[in-house]
């Protein structure tokens, strides 16, 4: 297996606070992995400092071999790797289609129509408010387009952040089938953060936990599944 | 809440009075007169004033009113999706209808020289109505000082036109060239920053031009402007009674000497750059940049993190914005013959951006309503002479208190959904 993402030491600031204090991660081609951990403590700063926006202010981070550490965000958005930002933040007066087509903008557009299919395939809904207003969809439904548009620029990897936050559970069980097969199918390989712990350790292959901006765990997902520590924090009365 | 609270909205009213007080007591009531024997005196108009002000809070009083009475009116009506759906072919049935009148407007009985100019001068305001609102409505740019370009496709033309004597539809292209070279060398610098730090650069930046041209006389005649700005032909043809190098308009279709061949000509002329600003902008709208505009307009984020690179994607808004304000000053400048640093001030740009805002943002009908309303309003009100503005501030009010998102602000959607589902990308 290849390492396709490795950050070395990364330390992230905003201004004069600093929120990633110089941390380790690996994520092979294929594999899915997962960054738990409270409220604040650093997993949406990790990901936007993978996508350089901030930039990582000491240590390196390298993709696919290159390093993307100083790199401008739309060069990296451009690499081969997608983000399902934190919030979801569709583009809510477009609609469903035309935020679908945004996701497509750098990609060839011979095979969208394709590209579309899969998506739709993946999440049917979406194609019954193909025509809806981004705004005016549920929760759970605005996380699928937000989703959806990710992949229309064919990521090698995908980097979603807290898609079950305030969504149904029932839904919430949908877009973790849905993660999996856009993993198991497509193989595309994804960085998963989330707080909904029990369910993300038990789909990732490999979790880290992070606490104050450093890691402080990692493992496979049934190993940190087991360990009493992370039951107590964030499994029984934590975030489930 | 149902009801109107009148007290509350009493009191609210009277502050506002008095904070009008506060400016009309040194603004009106206190004038300094030089005309007198014993040099400048002080003229104290406290009545004034305190009748202003006490027409401010009354004002006040009644655009609250109205306001509340239109929420309650509301609130009782339609649900919304039906009222945008009924909105969509109201537009649709404007558009078709205005690109009617307008083509057949010269030939209709009552078109004398009077209709035909405004006709033209709202058509003007129309384009550039249009050229702004893909900087503003499209790309959510706030752009103050949209005159300068105007003013730098006016005075491009003139120029290249008046030393090398080219034609009109030679310069027409380079004025709009050289109007989207300046939108880039603005744009590049200030398109970092945001909302009200971006107006206030732009306003400036309009300012600057203006008091170039004014200041560069050798260059653009200072405040004399500049005069015999070729007058355009038809396709080589000139609209003259005869001219020593050939066949003249009239001449060559055989037809009587009118000077309102020019006239005509000049309107269609400025219909068909409308037009072209218009049928462009539904073209890019459709195309991933003209896209990127808006999705940039509702979320910079998102947009980065699709691989939109912002900076590049707000200066093509902002270049395409100001050639087609270059192309209506070019247009000014033939129509006109004759150009100066006036024509070109704040209260243009000014107006424009009104029209953009009350034809709703983004709405291409929805600014031609507010260009007719707005320019033309204010033609056919020239009778009431210094009432004019109040007129147009008291129409702007009405307006913002009824619709305040603008005339028709309900956004198209770029793709209409046929058949086949996602053709087109
Ligand atoms: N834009 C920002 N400006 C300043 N501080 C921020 C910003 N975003 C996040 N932070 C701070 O950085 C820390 C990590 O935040 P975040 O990465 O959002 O945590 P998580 O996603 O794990 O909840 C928090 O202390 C948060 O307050
Ligand atoms: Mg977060």
């Amino acid at each position: 297996m290849t390492v396709l993402l490795d950050l070395e030491g990364v330390a992230a600031y905003y201004g004069a606070i600093q929120a990633l204090n110089g941390i380790d991660i690996q994520v092979m081609e294929g594999e899915i992995v997962t960054l738990i951990g409270a409220n604040g403590a650093g997993k949406s700063t990790t990901l936007m400092t993978i996508c350089g926006s901030p930039q990582a202010r000491s240590g390196r981070i390298m993709y696919a071999g290159e390093d993307i550490t100083n790199r401008p965000t739309h060069q990296i958005m451009r690499m081969g790797i997608s983000q399902s930002p934190e919030g979801r933040r569709i583009f809510p007066r477009m609609t469903v289609l035309e935020n679908l087509q945004m996701g497509a903008a750098f990609g060839d557009p011979a095979h969208f129509d394709a590209d579309l299919e899969e998506v739709f395939s993946l999440f049917p809904r979406l194609k019954e408010r193909i025509a809806q207003r981004g705004g005016t969809l549920s929760g759970g439904e605005q996380q699928m387009l937000a989703i959806g548009r990710a992949l229309m620029s064919r990521p090698r990897l995908l980097l979603l952040d807290e898609p079950s936050l305030g969504i149904a559970p029932m839904l919430v069980r949908q877009i973790f089938a849905a993660i999996k097969e856009i993993n198991a199918a497509k193989g595309v390989t994804i960085l998963l953060v989330e707080q909904n712990a029990f369910h993300a350790l038990r789909l990732a292959h490999r979790g880290y936990v992070l606490v104050n901006g450093a890691i402080q765990m990692s493992g496979t997902g049934s190993e940190l599944l087991a360990r009493p520590e992370i039951r107590a924090a964030y499994l029984e009365g934590g975030a489930v | 809440m149902a009801e109107i609270d009148y007290i509350a909205q009493a009191k609210e009213s009277a502050i506002a009075a008095l904070v009008g007080l506060a400016l009309t007591v040194p603004i009106v009531g206190l004038r300094t007169d030089s005309s007198g024997p014993d040099g400048m005196t002080i003229d104290v108009r406290m009545l004034d004033a305190v009748l202003l002000a006490i027409g401010i809070g009354v004002g006040h009083f009644m655009v609250n009113l109205a306001r509340g009475l239109l929420q309650q009116r509301r609130r009782a009506a339609k649900p919304a999706i039906a009222r945008a759906a009924n909105l969509k072919s109201v537009a649709y049935f404007l558009g078709a209808g205005a690109l009617v009148f307008g083509l057949v407007l010269p030939g209709l009985p009552f078109a004398d020289r009077y209709v035909m100019d405004v006709g033209t001068l709202v058509l003007t305001y129309v384009m550039l109505g249009w050229g702004l609102n893909i900087v503003v409505g499209l790309a959510g740019l706030l752009d103050l000082g949209y005159v300068a370009f105007y003013a730098v496709g006016a005075y491009s033309y003139a120029l290249i036109a008046s030393h090398f004597g080219w034609s009109f539809w030679v310069c027409l292209p380079l004025a709009g060239a050289f109007a989207a070279f300046f939108g880039i060398i603005l744009g590049f610098p200030v398109l970092r920053l945001r909302g009200d730090y971006l107006a206030i650069v732009t306003l400036g930046f309009g300012e600057i031009i203006r008091v170039i041209l004014l200041n560069w006389y050798d260059f653009t005649g200072g405040p004399d402007g500049m005069s015999r700005i070729p007058r355009p032909d038809f396709f080589g043809l000139p609209f003259a009674r005869s001219s020593p190098d050939g066949a003249t308009f009239h001449e060559f279709f055989g037809l009587e000497f009118s000077s309102m061949h020019r006239i005509i000509f000049l309107y269609y002329l400025i219909f068909a750059l409308a037009l072209l600003t218009n049928v462009f902008t539904l073209r890019i709208r459709r195309l991933p940049v003209g896209r990127a505009w808006e999705a940039l307009r509702e979320d910079e984020i998102a947009c980065r993190s699709l691989g939109v690179n912002p900076t590049n994607t707000k200066l093509t808004a902002f270049a395409i914005g100001a050639m087609f304000g270059g192309f209506a000053g070019a247009f000014f400048a033939t129509r006109q013959g004759f150009i100066s640093p006036e024509s070109f001030t704040f209260i243009e740009s000014a107006v424009i951006l009104a029209i953009v805002v009350l034809g709703g943002m983004g709405s291409q009908i929805g600014v031609v309503l507010a260009a007719i309303l707005l320019i033309g309003g204010t033609e056919i009100f020239r009778d009431l002479a210094e009432y004019r503005m109040l007129a147009f501030g008291a129409a702007m009010v009405a307006i913002m208190v009824w619709k305040p998102r603008g005339l028709l602000s309900n956004r198209e959607p770029t793709v209409r959904l046929g058949p086949k589902p996602g053709a087109g990308s």
